[in-house]
């Protein structure tokens, strides 16, 4: 197990998860969803704030202009960039989102990283 | 009251004939009416066979009357039966098989038939014309892939003739004898723009070709040119004209020319029978358009009914071309060369544009729009009205600067047509609106029938209803959600026409490329059946269930359902189920309200191995399909049984797993009418009885319950499977 405090963390190969598909890991401890949007990669905490649904098996969709993925338990739409809730609410509730990247190939995860929201309504959990 | 009522027959019960009717009912009741309709359907929109072939449509859906329509007006259909004299000095007609009926009044509105040139061969099998339902049955029963088409007439019906086809999978040519497609509507630019828009579609178009012969031997296997060039064929379809019918007007003795001679009231040279429609011919004109067979009905109606008003007069002829995609319409004059005629020219290759107006003194007689129509209603009612357009012509193919793109519906004089072929103005939609409370299209159908008759207006309707009805309300047909702005049955013919097999060229050129839990389940539906699972599978669209072939549960877990077909397994099976129950530690094992067993409680992960070691198919306990066949005991071991459910439901079960559905199916087959498996309260269900079985759809035992409707009751067993296949 890689500790957290490493920052930066190797995955696995990008190659492992299909475009629009997430994939759920753990890592020092966390439970994390990374998602392959295509030209880029997402990590967000692997767990819905609305009852704990698993988001790695979510599907990827959009809510007023935010990437979001949609729960699988009770379609919920959490925000893939910041990790808040864009539906049912656009409320305080929200998951931990990480950086991440690809490198040579690799997905890397920044764990002490923290995202902000890109329509700037609300901070990073 | 003892008088007796004045009777009216009327022969066809087709689209002119029918509307006819419908406009005499206006003036009155008296009539004892009997219609006669050598077609068995009740009168439906022939332009919508259109759609009906293309796969957008189905019957139901094209019926402009039911028969409940002719019960309520105490109207007799003799459908099924063909008239086949008409005796003048007695006052009869004989129909078919020889009944005799008289009349007061007669109308004949018989239409036409299909032009069938003189080639040699065309007797052959699989040659065919293309007017009526059975046909175009006929025609879909035929056509799938690997089947090579051969359209001979390049007009309009020709092409949809053709589209429709090739929708089907054919792989489809049109050959045409003119030097251009639609030589009567277009010039030969625009019809060399059509010609490029058929082959983008993956049409052939073959033109300035005269089919001499149909080669092959009972079956046609080719087609043979004026310049001895030959091509393959299996299925041919005849589009090269239409006749009007009127060989029992010309027995009769009427006057008859090309058509059944009518005068402005469209009285026939007999005062007591009238003509209407294609079967007509009005100051030496014909007619292959219900536009003005419509306006037709309206003038016979007063006159049949002693309220003559206006003189018939034949509008303009407006045609529009019914393919998706391929934007053709044209109205009045295409011939530019008349003395006095000025033509004014738009054209851009690439985006496949082309219009051109034709004038005369100001006046506009002609227009030809190719690959943007959007102006056609304007243009039309230009022509209509012969309005004077010294003024605008600087802007006739541009708007003025200032003034926004789109067509203003609030533009619009009042006496504009909106709906071509039912002639209904703008002024009577906004009538019908403050009138009659009109707000909705299919109020406004009801109401005036605008944009029930080839449909093209629709779009303008609803910007109309939308601009003066106060929170206008859509009808049902909505978007799949925010991402995909068209309904399911837009989406559907676009990813048909446009060859379109993944749900991201679908998200990509019709949405916002990235969809949502909607929309992206949906369209990998779509194109899962319309390719016939030849599309482009992608998982990330598919729900996680469906993704894993297992429901997920409220921890994260899953549940795994072996599909057991009719509720039957074996020891073995059970065997394996139990120790895969042990081996993956699975916490509960459950016996489904399906007659079968659900593992619940397994880990991600550990699918793939379970699946594995179970060794059985999934039974699909998640997805929007075919859920399960449940199964009584039935009679080869229930001292009840009459039938053996047992068998009839595993065979069932075996043809129809695997098919998707837009929700979930359930079925059940029970043995006898005691009904233990409540095949009652499925999407469909098999009830056995002594000697037969009853085929009950429709019903449901969830949120609501719903008992099911009889569908038919069959002998055997094959029969009773066969409808259940046919109606799923
Ligand atoms: C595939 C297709 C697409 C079309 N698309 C368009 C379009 O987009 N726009 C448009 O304006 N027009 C279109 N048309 C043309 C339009 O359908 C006709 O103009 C219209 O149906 C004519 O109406 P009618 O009542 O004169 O003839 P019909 O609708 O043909 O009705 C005549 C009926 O009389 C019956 N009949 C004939 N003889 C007898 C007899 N002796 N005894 C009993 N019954 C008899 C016939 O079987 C028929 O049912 C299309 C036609 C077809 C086939
Ligand atoms: S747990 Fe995610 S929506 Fe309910």
């Amino acid at each position: 197990m890689i500790p957290a405090a490493t920052g930066w963390v190797r995955v696995t190969a990008a190659a492992d998860i299909p475009p629009r598909e997430g994939r759920a890991v753990r890592l020092g401890g966390a439970d994390v969803a990374i998602f392959n949007l295509g030209e880029r990669f997402v990590a967000i905490e692997n767990r819905c704030p609305h009852r704990g649904g698993p988001l790695a098996d979510g599907i990827v969709s959009n809510h007023d202009g935010a990437i979001t993925v949609t729960c699988p338990l009770h379609n919920w739409r959490i925000c893939l960039e910041s990790g808040t809730v864009r539906k049912p609410t656009t409320g305080p509730a929200c998951r931990r989102s990480y950086p991440a990247k690809v490198e040579d190939g690799v997905v890397l995860v920044d764990l002490r990283g923290i995202n902000t929201d890109p329509l700037g309504e609300h901070p990073g959990c | 009251m003892s008088e007796a009522r004045e009777r009216l027959v009327v022969i066809g019960n087709g689209m002119a004939g029918v509307a006819c009717v419908d406009q005499i009912l206006k003036h009155t009741t008296a009539f004892d009416i009997t219609i006669f309709g050598d077609e068995t359907h009740v009168n439906y929109n022939r332009i919508l066979l259109s759609s009906v072939l293309a796969g957008e449509k189905e019957f139901e859906d094209i019926v402009l009357n039911d028969i409940d329509w002719y019960r309520r007006h105490g109207i007799r259909a003799r459908l099924g039966v063909r008239v086949e004299a008409i005796d003048r000095l007695a006052r009869t007609v004989t129909g078919a098989g020889g009944s005799v009926t008289p009349y007061d009044k007669l109308i004949i509105a018989t239409g036409s038939s299909a032009f069938v040139p003189p080639i040699s061969g065309i007797g052959k099998g699989g040659v065919f014309v293309w007017r009526t339902m059975d046909d175009t049955r006929q025609l879909v029963a035929l056509s799938g892939q690997g089947i090579k088409a051969v359209v001979i007439g390049g007009g309009l019906l020709g092409l949809e003739a053709a589209r429709g086809l090739q929708v089907r999978g054919c792989d489809v040519t049109v050959v045409h004898l003119a030097g251009h497609l639609m030589e009567r509507q277009l010039d030969a630019t625009g019809g060399s723009y059509l010609t490029r828009k058929m082959n983008a579609l993956g049409i052939n178009v073959l033109t300035g070709r005269y089919t001499q012969a149909i080669l092959g031997g009972s079956h046609v296997e080719g087609l043979r040119f004026h310049d001895g060039s030959e091509i393959e064929a299996n299925l041919v379809v005849i589009a090269a004209g239409i006749r009007p019918n009127v060989s029992l007007a010309k027995q009769a003795g009427l006057q008859v020319d090309r058509g059944i001679v009518v005068n402005d009231h469209l009285e026939t040279s007999d005062p007591r029978i009238f003509a209407v429609g294609e079967c007509t011919e009005h100051r030496g004109q014909i007619f292959g358009l219900v536009a003005p067979l419509f306006e037709q009905g309206k003038v016979l109606a007063a006159a049949i009914t002693g309220n003559r008003g206006a003189a018939f007069e034949a509008s303009a002829p407006a045609a529009k071309l019914k393919i998706m995609g391929v934007d053709v319409f044209s109205a009045g004059e295409c011939d530019d060369s008349k003395p006095g005629a000025q033509s004014i020219r738009y054209e851009d290759p690439a985006l496949g544009i082309y219009k051109k107006l034709i004038l005369q003194e100001d006046r506009l007689i002609g227009a030809i729009l190719v690959g943007d129509a959007s102006d056609d209603h304007r243009y039309f009612d230009w022509i209509r009205t012969k309005k004077d357009l010294a003024k605008d012509r600087r802007y006739l193919l541009t708007p003025p600067p200032a003034a926004d793109s789109g067509f203003d519906v609030a533009q619009m004089a009042d006496s504009e047509t909106v709906c071509g072929c039912l002639g209904v103005t703008k002024g009577a939609i906004i009538q019908a609106v403050h009138e009659h409370g009109v707000c909705s299209m299919a109020q406004l159908k009801d109401r005036t029938r605008a944009s029930s008759g080839c449909g093209s207006c629709g779009q303008l309707c609803k910007s109309l209803l939308q601009a003066v009805v106060p929170g206008f309300a859509e009808d049902k047909v909505k978007a799949l959600c925010d991402c995909v702005a068209f309904s399911q049955d837009q989406l559907r013919e676009m990813i048909r026409t446009q060859q379109l097999k993944s749900v991201q060229d679908v998200l990509d050129i019709y949405g916002n490329s990235i969809g949502c839990e909607v929309c992206k389940p949906a369209i990998s539906y779509l194109v899962d059946v319309i390719w016939c699972g030849g599309h482009q599978e992608d998982r990330s669209a598919r729900f996680i269930n469906d993704r894993v072939h297992a429901n997920i549960q409220k921890d994260g877990t899953f549940s795994v359902v072996p599909r057991m077909r009719g509720g039957v397994t074996t020891p073995a099976e059970l065997r394996r189920i139990a120790d895969v129950a042990e081996k993956y530690n699975v916490p509960m094992v459950k016996v489904t309200g399906s007659q079968r067993i659900d593992l619940l409680g397994i880990r991600k992960e550990d699918l793939p191995g379970v699946w594995a070691d179970l060794d059985m198919p999934s039974g699909q306990a998640y997805a929007k399909g075919l859920r399960m066949v449940k199964t009584c005991v039935g009679s080869e071991f229930c001292r009840f049984g009459t039938q053996d459910s047992i068998a009839a439901g595993v065979e069932l079960e075996k043809r129809l797993e695997n098919l998707f559905t837009p929700h979930k199916t359930k079925l059940a087959v029970v043995g006898c009418p005691r009904n233990c498996a409540e095949a009652t309260v499925k999407d469909i269900g098999l009830v056995g009885q002594d000697g037969s079985w009853q085929v009950v759809v429709g019903g449901a035992a969830g949120k609501g319950v719903r008992k099911a409707d009889l569908l038919v009751t069959v002998e055997s067993t094959d029969e009773a499977l066969e409808s259940a296949e046919l109606f799923f």
